[in-house]
């Protein structure tokens, strides 16, 4: 049984209900930095909009990438060396980061679809060490100290990012844009072709599909996506370290992905708010985050594969068969 | 002095040798990986957290037990193969009946825990620990000094690979094993007894992991983050060389690691990054590896 096959239950249509609770959830996030801490906000909407590209990946196509942190580390290094040393508009310094990050999922997913399941993920994993290596190495990089002091600028020259509350809403909008793309890009005749290669991929190759041009397709926007995920957190953080290029930061987005529920539209947003906020909290004591983390990925993997928010829908589903 | 392309050759000499050590222990990592993969389907990422264990019990069992080198050798894998074999039981058996990236996941998880409850108890700076007497010091090769020690890597892993390689191809225990690859019903129908052989499978493949960790704890520190970095290169060797084969990774492990040294004469820069290269251009030319098999 592949990754995600349980949720073949087709994402629910645009239902009023639906909207319903978008509206309500984005009411909900207007308001919250006036209720939470925004840096931590703005840090869960970077790692939210990671995981869900992550999970367009894995849950649509069923591919495992081990290495998504070399587009959301390599995005946030041409973002913030655009925005400092060139001095670009925050916005079109992130969008350099998507298109870089774009040309490398083209070159990494060029390599790696060469190979399905368990080696894609091997393969994904070793080119972004590369990439990693790279990094340490490059000159625009700046080694182990990264880049520092990234300016957030004017946003198209007048809106103020310096602003806290701004900034926040910079991010939140680019967030939604990103979230919606990705539904649009699911629930397309691309989405549906995708979803048929992670069920059967030898039945889509024999109904004429060019798989393979596919996955590319789909690597190459995910990639995108977490590169603007990278880019935007580069302009928020004002850095860009060699910590978002390596294979734990890989680590951590798989695992929001598994704990929120990996092929559920919300549930990589969960995910990261969890492990955010875990990770927060747990800084504060000497509890080393690591094993914590290690011990969520046993107990996500032993004992509910879904998710948590799968988990859910898994419920309401019973629910409803039960009760008809 | 003499030279080859412009390089001494003292230069040369040493990084090859330093390539063929870095090659023994891809060659031993990336064996373990195969036999558990070749079994069980699962991709061991806790292999590099086996093999710092395995250099960590080396360390321990002589700073509080004071036991020595060479009985370390022995105990390490057996304690690491121990834990492994705990492991297999209470988790990954749970897990065959499903995708096999799930297998990743928890091996790379339970990585995760030892990581960092080892860095968390010892912090994260290596610590030596010292050959044994009699393999100190260095002989003169006549074109070169070695070091003792590193002769006795060289020397001690290929043993292990050969010795591994004759146990899977010229052993009853060995036969009964390939044939579980090949059908694991089949063969539990025969009567053999499937689940203690993936056990079994899983602790040797770990205990091997332990004992390249014993090998090495003398040439590069005893670290909680020794393993890490090391496992993502052998996933690279493995996938060069091709998950089918037990010979295919011993050789792919000690040519990687030998070019890697070439690579560091001519041309530093790359020597990090070569093997992943080399993986690329593989799978672009011959994606099922080297001595791969298309499945």
């Amino acid at each position: 049984m592949a990754v995600g096959t349980q949720y073949l239950a087709e994402q629910p249509k645009l239902r009023t209900s639906s909207l319903v609770l978008g509206a309500i959830a984005i009411a909900a996030m207007l308001a919250a930095p006036f209720f939470f801490y925004p840096v931590m906000l703005m840090s869960v909407l970077c790692f939210a909009l990671f995981a869900c590209a992550f999970n367009l990946l894995i849950g649509y196509v069923g591919l495992l990438s081990f290495g998504h942190a070399a587009f959301f580390g390599g995005a946030a290094y041409f973002t913030a060396h655009a925005a400092k040393v060139w001095g670009w508009d925050p916005l079109a310094a992130i969008l350099l980061g998507v298109a870089g990050a774009a040309v490398m999922g083209l070159i990494i997913g060029f390599v790696a679809i060469r190979r399905q399941g368990i080696y894609f993920a091997m393969i994904t994993l070793a080119l972004s060490q590369m990439f990693a290596f790279i990094c340490l190495q490059a000159p625009f990089t700046h080694g182990e100290d990264g880049i520092q002091g990234v300016p957030r600028g004017y946003l198209l020259g007048f809106i103020d990012l310096n602003q806290p509350l701004t900034m926040y809403y910079v991010t939140l909008a680019i967030f939604l844009f990103g979230f919606f793309a990705i539904w649009r890009i699911v629930n397309s005749p691309f989405g549906n072709i995708l979803k048929a290669i992670r069920e059967n991929e030898k039945r889509a190759v024999s109904l004429g599909y060019r798989v393979d041009r596919y996955k590319l397709g789909a690597f190459v926007m995910s990639a995108a996506l977490a590169g603007m995920a990278g880019g935007t957190k580069a302009i928020v953080f004002q850095f860009a370290t060699l910590t978002d290029v390596q294979w734990q930061m890989s680590g951590e987005v798989i695992l929001m992905t598994l704990l929120g529920g990996i092929g559920t539209m919300v549930g990589p947003i969960v995910g990261a708010g969890l492990v955010i906020a875990l990770q927060n909290y747990l800084a504060a004591s000497d509890f080393p985050v690591t094993v914590l983390i290690g011990i969520i990925f046993v107990i996500c993997v032993l004992l509910f594969r879904r998710g948590i928010v799968g988990e859910i829908l898994e419920l309401m589903r019973r629910k409803g068969k039960s009760a008809s | 002095m003499s030279t080859i392309f412009g390089v001494p050759t003292p230069a040369l000499y040493g990084q090859i040798l330093i390539g063929l050590i870095n090659g023994s222990f891809y060659a031993m990592l990336s064996l373990g990986l195969a036999v558990i993969f070749g079994l069980l389907r699962v991709i061991n990422f806790a292999h590099g957290a086996q093999y710092m264990l395995g250099a960590f019990a080396a360390y321990l069992l002589l700073s509080y037990l004071g036991i020595g080198y060479w009985l370390a050798l022995i105990l390490a894998p057996l304690i690491v193969g121990a834990i492994a074999v705990v492991i297999e039981k209470t988790m990954l058996s749970r897990l065959y009946g499903v995708d096999p990236l799930y297998g990743l996941l928890l091996t790379f998880g339970l990585a995760l825990i030892l990581e960092g409850a080892f860095r968390y108890w010892f912090g994260a700076a290596g610590k030596p620990y010292a050959p044994p007497e009699q393999l100190t010091g260095a002989i003169n090769l006549g074109f070169m000094f070695m070091p003792i020690y590193r002769g006795w890597v060289v020397i001690a892993s290929l043993v292990v690979c050969i010795g591994t390689w004759l146990l899977i191809e010229k052993t009853r225990l060995g036969a009964y094993l390939r044939a579980a690859t090949e059908n694991a019903t089949l063969v539990q129908a025969f009567g053999v007894n499937v689940p203690l052989l993936l056990t079994l499978t899983y602790g040797l493949g770990a205990a091997l992991a332990a004992l390249a960790g014993v090998l090495a704890a003398p040439i590069y520190q005893v670290s909680p983050l020794m393993g890490s970095n090391l496992i993502i290169i052998v996933f690279a060797v493995v996938v060069v060389g091709g998950m089918g084969s037990i010979l295919g990774a011993i050789v792919t492990g000690y040519m990687l690691g030998v070019l890697e040294g070439l690579t560091k004469v001519f041309y530093p820069e790359a020597s990090s990054i070569v093997i992943f290269v080399i993986m690329a251009i593989v799978l672009l030319v011959r994606p099922a590896g080297l001595f791969g098999r298309e499945e």
